[in-house]
């Protein structure tokens, strides 16, 4: 068995390290995601709304 | 310190300087800390590489109590001078710590398995981090709840004043009561028990979930002032309009003033 192949298995733990390490991330991932996306929504709406009528 | 930074025009000119290196820091940060608990971290000598679960399951635990923390000071802020961006600063932190718990929770869950047997144990410990759990979903529910904002905000500022009993209970469970979990091995009196080579990656992961979590407070927090400016800006958008004439410049009178 190769060094990495050795390190995925996790000494046989794999099915319970690699899902928590996802979980996490994914979760993190997912409102660092969506702060971000409502962030710049809130500056496009307000970029909007702030433009001389004109140019709207 | 606090007054000044909680003028909005000041808070968004000192956020949007620090913000770009925070994120930044936040990525180098969590980086070498998943590098120093995947590849450099030993195995234990009795959970074997299934510790590694310890890297992202118990600093997510301390974040899910200081995000508590931050949510109960800012509404007690929020209640005492109502100002509004203890507020904002509050709502901001509370599905942040919603998802910091329900990390804790689940990377708990997949520990438990092959450490005890179980997915899930009625302990002291794990149930109190679930009450912690639903008190965020409470607060976050509570906010949206009334049609009046601000009245919906202050019942869940005393939801998030009332809910922090549940902190103590929650960081001395395990001495208090039997149970499955183990005792704390970092923050303790009489120093860490943890081996030093298991504990800088546990601090670096904590440090990096504490960036991750300042990083985010502050966008949540930018997109609710930037949100409130426009809701603004919408309300007065009427008013500051020219009244336009009508496209027939004859005025519609009654018959009697013909």
């Amino acid at each position: 068995m190769s060094g990495f192949e050795s390190w995925a298995r996790m000494g046989g733990y794999a099915a319970f390290v690699w899902p928590a390490y996802i979980v996490a991330f994914a979760v993190l991932g997912s409102i660092a995601a969506q702060s971000w996306r409502r962030y710049r929504a809130s500056l496009r709406d307000l970029d909007r709304l702030q433009r001389p009528p004109r140019e709207r | 310190m606090l007054t000044r930074l909680a003028n909005p025009a000041r808070f968004m000119r000192i956020s949007g300087v620090v913000l770009p290196p925070l994120g930044v820091a936040t990525i180098m940060v969590l980086t070498v800390g998943l590098y120093l608990a995947l590849f450099i971290a030993p195995p234990d000598y009795q959970q074997g590489e299934s510790v590694r679960i310890m890297f992202v399951h118990v600093p997510a635990a301390w974040l899910a109590l200081f995000a508590y923390l931050v949510v109960a000071a800012a509404s007690a802020l929020a209640l005492v001078w109502k100002h509004p961006l203890a507020e904002i600063a509050a709502q901001a932190a509370a599905p942040l710590g919603a998802a910091f718990t329900f990390v804790c929770l689940a990377t708990g869950s997949l520990w438990g398995k092959p450490m005890w047997g179980t997915w899930w144990a009625w302990d002291a410990r794990m149930t109190s981090v679930l009450v912690l759990f639903f008190l965020y979903l409470g607060y976050i529910a509570l906010t949206n709840a009334f049609d009046d904002m601000a009245r919906g905000r202050r019942a869940a500022s005393v939801l998030a004043l009332v809910g922090v009993v549940n902190l103590p209970i929650i960081k001395f469970s395990v001495d208090w009561w039997n149970t499955l979990h183990q005792a704390d091995s970092v923050f303790r009196m009489g120093g860490p028990t943890i081996d030093p080579s298991m504990l800088w990656p546990l601090l670096t992961m904590g440090l990096g979930y504490l960036l991750l979590f300042k990083t985010l407070l502050l966008i949540r927090m930018r997109a609710a002032l930037n949100e409130a400016k426009a809701r603004a800006l919408r309300l007065a958008a009427p008013a500051r309009r020219p009244a336009k004439p009508l496209p027939d410049a004859t005025p519609v009178l009654p018959p009697v003033l013909r």
